[in-house]
């Protein structure tokens, strides 16, 4: 079934075609004619955002929260040049999303005309692909196309460039039938490195898993696999940032989060283990911590669809290429066709070992009847909402640490979160994305007020399509991460990390049509909190919270697992000159 | 061997095993990239090497297949054995990649450069010029009265040896094509 239409007719036939229910977006000149389509129709729902920067981590929001692609309209020159954190942010968590630009007419581009920038060029490093489409034929396939290469194997984000006498001129539309690209990525791995895992599982005495983003990206079928592996072998599992969910807080293996600002139980199993399962994990180097002493007696099992992040950074004995989901369930195959075994006497003392590391209570902190601790926010906001239907977003700082580490995540794709590129002003607008996908669930994002004013923009998107966003701001008036550093690492120097002039969120909120709270003493701060979430609408929550916490546990830069700073006791000249040049 | 009968630093999918991945001794490889030749491949391609901070000797490239719509790249590169893997696999990572060999691992394999040098000079330098010439196979595409211009192919080490050779003789300028490699055989 092909048919004669316009370009811009196609753009949003193909959208519908592929699914899409809501597009981000933001007019523009070279625009305009899909916009009019856009006008003329009902199925696809576009939100209009304030920044075009907006609009892709909302897209990142919707698509991390559903599994499907998100999709974003922008114009030409600066309205795509506004795109490009997003799609650095995407590329770097692997979040599939279509970023469809305006561009100027065929015959203007390279004259440097109004509005023109060269924007598969700008692109092009920080998108899985892109495409400029000169002829209107070409336009449906090349759409169809882009929504299987963001979502196939590794997903991120792509991006396709239409000029604007593309959209008004009329070609041929084609539905959308399977790929016959030659871009196929392998989903399932080799059976013989399988084979040889499962049996590194039946002898290893202190196995751990290591899971991340990957896991999530597969699907929830991977997640429940994962489930089904970890408490049928009982190994302790741990998981990066971008993992949280897979494996439930809750579960009886959980280590909770690793890394930097990790758990003391997760880095040091890690440190220990004779047998590392990294799953859809990439050794991040704030995971990894020194290399040349990460894990230094373990074998190495990686599991990954990318083969570039295979030997990357860390050598893997056994190297598996293969969508998590197809792998893991493999290996539960093999390994229950075989019995089922493990070392059980030896993984139980290794279980008692974990216990013990447990008790450090690394997440202790000194608590105070006066002033609201950001930890105690966190605790009584996981208290007073972990029964709810519920989805977590963060910005980039200490907030987002401490959200990692005192929020419990049960199930995947509830966690959204700036892991690779750490970009401030990512949550606010992510949240709207996620609250758009999920109507009826309680959205939170859990900020610091300097990443939050970055997108505060879109307060006026939240407002205007009636999004209960939830804006939880632990405001510490500092950027809070820069002045921790500052402290550990610059002789207390605290050059530039004030937040100055800032504005009364309270009066802020309203003058957007938003509720604002304010809460300062830790007295009040349930009740607060139960005014932001039984308000029917966006809510600014400004929560004071002391301004000089450090957040611990913390792997100093160039400093290995067994390293790790438990306290403000242990902070006495730690990061020296060489891990000083390292971010 | 560990306590799990599985040797540290063994890959099956490497052809390394032999020697440490992660060893610091750099080595020179030459890879062929099939492409589809569509605009903006070769950009992907050098900007993959010059985001990442790898090395390039040489770079040709040429639509070999008209019908397929396929180039053929073939690089000269120069890395530790783990930056050649990350390479070869960030490479095949770039969409439009169809297949990325490593000729260098895959071997043997022909290596052939084409330069053309122009000599200018007079007397006895003029004669030996030409003498030489015979001797590295390179032909005189162009003469006058105070010039040469030789064409010379080879493997880019004669090409060097021939063009040190030319330098004191009078050597004005020189254009190279850069490598181009097939495997031997069938
Ligand atoms: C766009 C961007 N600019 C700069 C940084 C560097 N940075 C990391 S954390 C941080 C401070 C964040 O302050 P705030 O949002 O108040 O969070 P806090 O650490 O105080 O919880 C800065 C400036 C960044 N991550 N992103
Ligand atoms: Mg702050």
């Amino acid at each position: 079934m092909t048919r004669e239409m316009t370009g811009a007719k196609m753009v949003v036939q193909a959208l519908k075609d592929q699914g899409v229910d809501t597009v981000f977006g933001y007019p523009g000149g070279a625009v305009l004619p899909i916009y009019d389509e856009i006008f003329l129709q009902n199925d696809i729902r576009h939100i209009l955002v304030r920044h075009e920067q907006g609009a892709v981590h909302a897209a990142e929001g919707y698509a991390r929260s559903t599994g499907k692609p998100g999709v974003c309209l922008v114009t030409s020159g600066p309205g795509a040049t506004n795109a490009v954190t997003g799609l650095t942010d995407a590329l770097m968590d692997s979040i599939p999303i279509v970023v469809l630009t305006g561009q100027v007419p065929t015959f203007m581009i390279g004259s440097d005309a109004f509005q023109e920038a060269d924007t598969v060029g700008i692109t092009r490093p920080c998108t899985k692909h892109n495409w400029l489409v000169k002829e209107t034929d070409a336009l449906a396939d090349t759409i169809h196309e882009a929504f299987h290469v963001a979502t196939a194997g590794r997903p991120g984000p792509v991006l396709v460039d239409i000029p604007k006498d593309v959209q008004f001129a009329n070609g041929t539309y084609t539905p959308p039938k399977p790929s016959t690209s030659h871009y196929q990525p392998m989903v399932k791995g080799d059976m013989e490195e399988i084979t040889e895992l499962v049996a590194a599982i039946e002898n290893a005495k202190k196995p751990v898993f290591y899971t991340g983003g990957g896991v999530i990206n597969s699907g929830p079928a991977a997640s429940q696999l994962l489930r089904e592996l970890v408490e049928a072998t009982g190994f302790p599992i741990t998981s990066t940032l971008m993992g949280l969910g897979a494996y439930p807080a809750s579960g009886k293996h959980w280590l909770g989060m690793l890394g930097m600002h990790g758990l003391y139980e997760a880095n040091l199993a890690m440190h220990d283990c004779d047998l590392m399962i990294c799953i859809g994990a990439r050794f991040d180097d704030r995971i990894t911590g020194r290399i040349d002493a990460f894990s230094p007696n373990s074998i190495k099992a990686h599991i990954d669809i990318d083969p570039s992040s295979i030997n990357k950074v860390i050598k893997a004995d056994i190297p598996i290429v293969g969508d998590v989901g197809h792998v893991l369930e493999d290996i539960l195959k093999v390994w229950k066709s075989r019995g089922r075994k493990t070392e059980t006497e030896a993984v139980a003392s290794w279980r008692r070992q974990v216990d013990d590391w447990r008790k450090v209570n690394c997440l202790a902190y000194a608590n105070s009847e006066t002033t609201i601790k950001p930890q105690y926010a966190l605790q009584r906001l996981e208290e007073l909402t972990k029964k709810h239907d519920r989805y977590i977003c963060t910005e980039v700082g200490q907030h987002q640490m401490w959200a990692a580490q005192f929020l419990n995540f049960e199930d995947p794709n509830r966690w959204m979160t700036s892991g690779g590129l750490g970009t401030m002003g990512y949550g606010f607008p992510a949240s709207i994305g996620v609250q758009l996908a999920h109507p009826d669930s309680l959205v939170i994002n859990v900020a610091g007020e300097a990443s939050w004013l970055m997108n505060m923009q879109e307060l006026g998107t939240a407002v205007q399509f009636r999004l209960p966003v939830k804006q939880f701001i632990l405001n510490n008036e500092r950027l809070g991460m820069v002045r921790q550093w500052q402290e550990l690492l610059h002789g207390e120097r605290y050059s530039q990390s004030w937040s100055e002039a800032l504005p009364d969120f309270v009066k802020l909120a309203e003058a957007f049509g938003a509720k604002g709270i304010y809460c300062d003493n830790p007295a009040d701060l349930d009740d607060a909190i139960m005014e932001m979430i039984n308000y029917d609408g966006p809510v600014l929550f400004d929560c004071l919270v002391e301004k000089h916490e450090n957040c611990f546990p913390m792997i100093p830069s160039g400093k290995a697992h067994n390293e790790m700073l438990l306290g403000e006791a242990d902070t006495q000249g730690v990061i020296d000159s060489k891990g000083s040049v390292l971010v | 061997m560990s306590a799990l009968h599985i040797k540290k630093g063994t890959s099956k999918h490497s052809a390394y095993n032999l020697r440490p991945t992660f060893s610091d001794v750099s080595e020179r490889h030459t890879l062929a990239v099939l492409v589809e030749n569509e605009p903006g491949v070769l950009a992907r391609v050098i900007g993959l090497f010059a985001g990442r901070g790898y090395n390039i000797e040489s770079l040709t490239v040429a639509e070999v297949d008209h019908t397929g719509h396929l180039s053929r790249i073939t690089i000269v590169t120069k890395g530790t054995p783990q930056v050649i893997e990350q390479i070869k696999a960030q490479l095949g990572r770039i969409v439009v990649v169809h297949e990325v060999h490593d000729l260098t691992v895959e071997g043997p394999s022909v290596e052939r450069e084409l330069a053309i040098m122009k000599i200018v000079g007079q007397g006895d330098k003029r004669v030996e010029a030409l003498r030489l010439a015979d001797i590295f196979r390179a032909n005189v595409v162009d003469s006058t009265l105070n010039s040469f211009v030789f064409e010379i192919t080879g493997a880019p080490e004669k090409i060097d040896a021939f063009a040190d050779l030319m330098r004191p003789l009078g050597l004005a300028e020189i254009a190279r094509t850069g490598v181009a490699a097939l495997l031997r055989g069938d």
